[in-house]
């Protein structure tokens, strides 16, 4: 399995929202619904309080539950790689795959009723290109590439650079990483 | 402190601000295959312990109610897909880890099994209903055949429907994503609340105090088990990491807590364990009310549960356009 890892710098980001109106522009997501979203964090008490932007969306996990939990093979994996999508004529609309997503990524595609997601823009992958939101930040915080490879941009970042996942502990292995 | 809050607008319908994919159409599917469950065992049952004459209703005419549920859980089922025309792909692929999917190819071995229970009570439980299937094209033959193969078929029912009660709270339990769901007694306590409500049907329908004796002393013991159940789920929950303990804190002292215990525990399995105490040692007979309170409760015990579960998560946000967001930053 060929695993794309997203790399995004908590750093440099500023919650800014390209990425969501990329993602809705490039993928024609109906207005009200989004893949995307951007977290603004904030830990700590007054006046020691650390802030970090968070551009998130489908985890692409390597252990997808909402792959393992759809009764019809409908969440499937892209041309053995970890990139989740679903086939909208194999979907029932179950909701099934929406339930076993820990991070909430997944959306019902209204009124069509199929179950739709971030696709890490795989036609654009397909061509060799970043997803749209990757091309669309303006502080370039975004990196995408292929994590087996040790020379690809996201692979260099990650042995350079502090980072974390969410939600490690569900075991699903996700593959957005910020950089912290 | 650690605050998130979204910066930018996700507003999914049905995932924000908490997940609400699955309304009354899942606990009705998940009440109703428990109950087929509990009609199919109990009536499995009363044919392979010959016990025609003293649970003449179980033998005979309870098995009919078993399609009639499933038929019913079904159609609701149905009515919860998105994606509706679509349906038919559960049955283009079987896919192992997915316990929807087990769901739906288990259907497809209890439907005919329970066609053929129902087919071989027929004669003795409905003669009229009998005696209308005889007019049609196969129809005598099909009588036949329910009866010539009612043991084997008794025999294979019981496991059969054991999976499919079980199956009801595998459903959920597979879900790690949602905390309350995440524990393997959801599949105990559903079968058992199954058998339960069976047994409320078999007394309200049974006629011969024998019979009615029998279901209301196995009741008694069933809604013990589910107490029990309910009880461990709990301690389970509570000794759990951080989203179980969230997910417990929603019925012992959170938002659930008077749903829980108070419309559900103390109606659906409390009041109907003491009434049926009371009739056991025949103080006074209150077998209607107990066992629609029964059914009650299994209904009940399937909303909470379905409700709890999409409410218990792993991620939390806030969003800025939550008005509620102003009574945080007050002291």
């Amino acid at each position: 399995m060929t695993t794309y890892a997203m790399v995004i710098d908590t750093k440099t980001c500023i919650g800014c929202g390209d990425c969501v109106v990329a993602c809705k522009t490039e993928n024609h997501v109906p207005a009200g619904l989004n893949r995307d979203w951007v977290v603004e964090a904030t830990r700590g008490e007054y006046p020691h309080l650390s802030t970090e932007f968070r551009s998130e969306r489908c985890n692409h996990c390597t252990h997808a539950t909402c792959v393992t939990n759809c009764p019809t093979g409908a969440s499937h994996f892209w041309k053995d790689t970890n990139i989740v999508l679903v086939a909208a004529e194999k979907c029932t609309g179950c909701k099934a795959c929406i339930a076993a997503c820990p991070y909430d990524a997944r959306l019902i595609m209204h009124p069509d009723g199929y179950i739709d997601k971030c696709t890490f823009c795989h036609h654009r992958v397909d061509r060799g290109l970043d997803p749209a939101c990757v091309s669309t930040c303006p502080t370039h915080c975004m990196h995408f590439g292929i994590l087996d490879d040790p020379n690809s941009v996201v692979s260099q970042l990650l042995r350079s650079r502090n980072h974390k996942t969410l939600l490690p502990e569900t075991g699903n292995r996700p593959n957005v990483y910020y950089l912290v | 402190m650690v605050e998130e809050l979204l910066v930018t607008a996700r507003f999914n319908p049905k995932i924000d601000p908490s997940l609400a994919i699955w309304s009354w159409e899942i606990p009705v599917y998940l009440f109703l295959g428990g109950l087929t469950a509990g009609i199919m065992i109990i009536a499995a049952y009363a044919v392979l312990a010959r016990k025609d004459l003293e649970l003449p209703f179980t033998h005979d005419r309870i098995a009919l109610w078993a399609p009639v549920a499933l038929s019913i859980g079904m159609t609701a089922l149905f009515m919860d897909l998105e994606h509706k025309l679509y349906v038919y792909r559960f049955y283009t692929s079987f896919q192992p880890a997915s316990p929807m999917s087990w769901g739906a190819w288990i259907l497809v071995l209890v439907y005919p099994l329970m066609i053929l229970q129902t087919l071989s009570t027929l004669r003795r439980g409905y003669p009229r209903l009998a005696g209308w299937l005889e007019k049609l094209p196969y129809g005598g033959r099909l009588l036949d055949l329910g009866e010539t193969v009612r043991y084997p078929v008794a025999a294979l029912v019981i496991p059969l429907a054991v999976g499919l009660g079980i199956y009801t709270g595998v459903l959920l339990s597979a879900f790690s994503a949602r905390p309350f769901w995440n524990t393997g007694l959801l599949g105990p306590l559903f079968l058992v609340s199954g058998l339960s409500t069976a047994g409320a049907v078999a007394l309200i329908g049974a006629r011969m105090k024998s019979e009615k004796h029998f279901f209301t002393r196995t009741d008694i013991f069933l809604i013990g088990v589910e107490l029990t159940l309910i009880t461990l789920l709990i301690i389970n929950l509570g000794t759990g990491p951080a989203q179980q303990l969230e997910a417990m804190r929603m019925v012992m002292g959170g938002e659930y807590t008077t749903p829980f215990w108070l419309w559900f525990v103390l109606p659906g399995l409390l009041i109907p364990l003491m009434l049926e105490i009371l009739e056991m040692r025949n103080i006074r007979q209150y077998t209607l009310v107990a066992s629609l309170l029964v059914l009650y409760g299994g209904y009940m015990l399937r909303y909470l549960t379905v409700e709890l579960g999409q409410l218990s998560t792993w991620t939390e946000y806030a969003t800025q356009f939550d008005p509620q967001l102003l009574e945080r930053l007050t002291p």
